[in-house]
């Protein structure tokens, strides 16, 4: 099938805490319409196959590879990025404690790291290391050797998404 | 020397690092311009080949097409290179490896050209592949570049004493083989470059670049401007360790000239598989060892012979294979040294920079060598390092005294072996080495007996796990030695209000460079480092300092940052003393945001109300630094001479489990002693050892990228795997100190010397644990289990 013959569809879904309703080609990847339509650069894309972690967004409290994720299927979904963690000009703790435990060197993979452990937080709030190790597995970093991410993840907990 | 810090030493909190978390920060992929157009890159599949003939006609006329560029499209030189010119930019001759590039076919709509590529047709003669080096020195193999009329690209000969005299003095010799793996460097971000023509201006390139002056330069020879035509602005890197060099030089040429042509922004975004096939990888290396040694532990000869695969083209291969004729026998005095490293070309990938520089190598050789050594002469490896190890004041292989910094080889090997209680547990595991499979033995028929084992029949976990503890050490010239021109600037201008701009010509890779030095002027001026503002990197605006490469930016980078800051406090000293009609004993701090004369409280200002005083009375506040590394000499002929201006030392001890019936390699812990002199943010100093000792994990134990007829195998993160969150134990980082006359109060290098021991450690826990030496990396599953490597086309690979 030629992907002329796709007809868009209406999609509505909230992205960020914003209501959002918009027409798209079904089969684009969500990574796309975040980055291309709606100029949300902070998800970024490694490996276009799910295999890097650094496209990571929440859909639905998940944490999600965005590059596996079609438009289609967002509808009626909840979708959280990097630029929808802070509240009201406050960074996240999971953010702060990054920035305080020496979590991000180059910070490619720092927005789908981070998401992976929101939504890790979300479910349990208090994991131990083996279970955040789990939650971060599918994102890979090149540079920190991931310690200091784990770190900066253990000093999170207790604190659930506000 | 100064001994007592505010700042440098604690640790910092990055300067780049809110954007970062947040998602602000701003990687070339993330830029935009309006009526930006894309190039998608045309290849073959051919690995070595004549191009006869590059035929468009059945896609020239498609609407999606803009135009199409090739080498007819270049005003300037068709070929370049860093070292040597025979990398073109789109390749015109011949095809020599599977990641050349035909054309580029540039329009508004990525997804289409990448089809449209797949349909022009290139007509080709096909050569004689050359995988093997070894094979490529052959007189009868073909040239693959014949204009230099020969395969060899270099040979590097080092020369020391008589190398029979010293064999026939020593009471055993020992020979080794081994042989280590193509790597990719697998940086998260992948390659991306746009280029904007600027009209009479020039053009400007923002890209994933690693070495903005070394891109500049390529571009301009490419393009035909003069260098102030083309200013090179570095977006955020997505890491590089040392992979964003020669490609992106490459893709901001090729994006530049169709820029030109187009008179239109054009960006050039690589996916993951385009840029494994393409990009320069770590040199694999064979390597023979023949050592000489007494009774009593003596290194008495050392002959090296060294083959590195530099693969299609030239790249950094003089470069990789000298850093290893200089540090091939390892951190070891001995009289007789005859070493040869040679780089070849081949039709594989070509190899290039990647952290390490080819010390990672020579490491796993050397240090493997070293164990066997002990156990042979029945002392454990720390003793056989202490008897042979560099101290105050030693000889190298190149004949440099080591003098004028502290050697402190001894002390980070004496403090890990403490530290991990290293030689009680080699000894005790050395007890262990039984490597028969446990089996449970049925001594009735088992058709009749119940299945259910009883308890003397399980197979006891120890059995099946071995533990081994291994060490290795090393010594590493800092920055590029006698590679080439060694200095670097800085450019330093506080505001009237106190705050500053702060920028250096070498540039951010994601190491945490520019915090680094926004510690360093924040030491000397009191100037809080959040009052700092790093400025963006262009070439324009800062003199090149040539490539951010060799662990150098500390110690060059630093070194010129730090002259900044004390030109400026100098000139401010000078005024204040001045003004405050001062005594020549007065003494001035500035520290803590403010300016104060010690001992007199009310000549105090705030840095602010200084800064805002000082421009009313017509001081300059700004300020350009300079660094430049001392004269060091090399002698081509002999490998004579003091290849660099100063050394660091480390020592890592890696602690495994091995699964004798999986073949499995856990790393439990690797304890990392590093003397990277002194140490400026501890938080950045701790992520080079976290990160360096993960990707020698890598390289110890799964990495490698294995080619068919040249063409990578693994072009994606679904096969060529990198550790994980849970592929590797503790790591504890030590740093030990040493001081130094050069570099900032002494601080010289850290980010290589992490990964270039690490594989090494492991292998000789591996050896520790089992027994067995492995002589190829990676150690992986089918090396502990069959000492080979299982390969797509063996046949039943699996029932072995």
């Amino acid at each position: 099938m030629k992907s002329k013959s796709i007809k868009k569809v209406k999609v509505k879904f909230k992205l960020n805490g914003k209501e959002l309703e918009l027409e798209t080609k079904p089969n684009k990847r969500l990574l796309d319409l975040l980055r291309d339509d709606l100029n949300l650069t902070g998800t970024k894309e490694g490996c276009s196959i799910g295999e890097c972690g650094a496209c990571t967004v929440i859909m639905n409290g998940k944490a999600v590879n965005s590059c596996l994720v079609l438009a289609g299927e967002i509808n009626n979904s909840e979708i959280i990025t990097i630029e929808g963690i802070a509240q009201n000009g406050n960074l996240h703790p999971l953010q702060e404690n990054f920035l305080k435990y020496g979590a991000v060197q180059c910070g490619f993979c720092t927005p789908g790291m981070i998401l992976s452990a929101y939504a890790l937080l979300r479910v349990n709030p208090e994991p131990d290391e083996e279970t955040i190790k789990e939650a971060i597995a599918g994102n890979l970093c090149r540079c920190t050797g991931y310690k200091q991410i784990i770190e900066a993840i253990k000093h999170s907990t207790k604190i659930t998404d506000g | 020397m100064k001994e007592k810090f505010n700042v440098v030493g604690k640790p910092v909190i990055r300067e780049d690092g809110k954007a970062k978390v947040t998602g602000q920060a701003k990687f070339a992929d993330d830029y935009k311009f309006p009526n930006m157009i894309f190039g998608v890159m045309v290849r073959t599949k051919a690995t070595h080949a004549i191009i006869k003939k590059i035929d468009y006609s059945e896609i020239e006329n498609d609407k999606h097409i803009i135009t199409i560029v090739d080498a007819k499209d270049i005003k300037g030189l068709k070929k370049t290179g860093l070292i040597r010119k025979d990398q073109p930019v789109f390749a015109f001759e011949k095809i020599v490896t599977p990641g050349d590039v035909v054309a580029m076919l540039l329009g508004e709509d990525e997804d289409k050209l990448r089809l449209l590529a797949k349909k022009v047709k290139v007509e080709l003669e096909e050569l004689p592949v050359l995988n093997d080096p070894e094979k490529a020195l052959n007189e009868d193999s073909p040239l693959i570049h014949p204009e230099f009329g020969s395969n060899l690209i270099v040979h590097h000969p080092l020369r020391k004493g008589d190398i029979e005299k010293g064999f026939a003095e020593s009471d055993f010799i020992l020979e080794q083989t081994y042989t280590t793996p193509h790597i990719e460097h697998a940086y998260l971000e992948p390659e991306c470059v746009i280029a904007i023509p600027l009209g009479e201006k020039g053009i400007h390139i923002i890209g994933s670049i690693q070495n903005p002056f070394t891109a500049r330069r390529i571009v301009a020879e490419v393009i035909n401007y003069p260098l102030n035509k083309v200013k090179i602005e570095q977006a955020e890197l997505g890491g590089s360790f040392g992979g964003k060099d020669d490609l992106m030089c490459i893709l901001s040429a090729r994006a530049a000239v169709a820029a030109l042509k187009t008179n239109r922004p054009v960006k050039i975004r690589y996916t993951r598989e385009e840029s494994i096939l393409e990009s320069y990888k770590r040199h694999p290396y064979r390597m023979h060892y023949k050592v000489g040694y007494t009774k009593d532990g003596k290194i008495k000869a050392m002959k090296i012979d060294i083959l590195a695969d530099g693969g299609a083209y030239c790249s950094m291969t003089p470069f990789v294979t000298w850093r290893s004729v200089v540090q091939a026998t390892g951190p070891y005095e001995i009289e007789n040294v005859w070493t040869d490293v040679r780089g070849v070309y081949t039709n594989n990938p070509y190899t290039g920079a990647m952290r390490g520089f080819g010390s990672p190598q020579i490491i796993f050789a050397q240090e493997s060598l070293m164990d066997d050594i002990a156990v042979h002469l029945g002392i454990t490896p720390d003793e056989i390092r202490r008897i042979n190890g560099y101290r105050q004041g030693s000889i190298t292989a190149s004949g440099q005294r080591l003098e004028n910094h502290e050697v402190n080889l001894l002390k980070v090997l004496d403090t890990a072996c403490n530290e991990t209680n290293f030689r009680e547990k080699w000894i005790e595991n050395e007890k262990h080495h039984n490597r028969r499979i446990p089996t449970i033995e049925f001594k009735e028929n088992i058709l009749k007996r119940n299945l259910i084992l009883s308890k003397n029949e399980f197979i006891n976990p120890d059995d099946i796990i071995k533990k081994g503890i291994g060490l290795a050490v090393s010594f590493r010239g800092s920055s590029l030695g006698a590679e080439g021109i060694d200095a670097a600037a800085s450019y330093l201008s506080i505001q009237n209000d106190g705050s500053a701009y702060l920028l250096c010509g070498l540039a951010e890779n994601g190491q945490g460079m520019r915090t680094a030095y926004a510690i360093i002027v924040s030491e000397i001026l009191g100037i809080p480092v959040e009052n700092i503002y790093y400025l963006e990197m262009t070439t324009a605006h800062i003199p090149d300092s040539g490539p951010t490469v060799a662990s150098r930016s500390t110690i060059m980078g630093g070194g010129a940052v730090k002259n900044s800051a004390e030109i400026l406090r100098k000139r401010f000293e000078d005024f204040l003393k001045d003004y405050w009609k001062l005594n020549e004993n007065d003494l001035i701090v500035f520290e803590n945001n403010e300016v104060y004369v010690k001992g007199k409280e009310n000549l105090k200002l705030s840095f602010p109300e200084f800064a805002n005083l000082a421009y009313k009375n017509g001081i300059c506040l700004s300020s350009i630094g300079w660094y430049p590394g001392p004269k060091i000499h090399w002698e081509e002929e002999t490998g004579h001479g003091s290849a660099y201006f100063t050394y660091v030392y480390g020592c890592q001890v890696a602690e495994v489990r091995v699964n004798i019936i999986t073949g499995e390699v856990y790393v439990d812990r690797v304890t990392a002693v590093h003397d990277p002199g002194k140490v400026i943010n501890l938080l950045g100093a701790l992520g080079q050892v976290y990160g360096g000792v993960t990707q020698g994990v890598g390289y110890a134990i799964f990495e490698e990228l294995d080619k068919h007829n040249g063409l990578p195998r693994e072009l994606n993160f679904d096969q060529y795997i990198i550790p994980t969150s849970k592929d590797v134990g503790e790591i504890i980082p030590i740093f030990v100190e040493g001081k130094d006359e050069f570099g900032p109060w002494g601080a010289k290098s850290l980010g290589e010397p992490t990964l270039e021991l690490t594989a090494a450690a492991i292998n000789n826990a591996i050896r520790n644990a089992v027994g067995e030496r492995y002589f190829n990396l990676p150690v992986n599953l089918e090396e502990v289990l069959l000492k080979r490597k299982l390969r797509p086309e063996d046949l039943k690979r699996g029932s072995l």
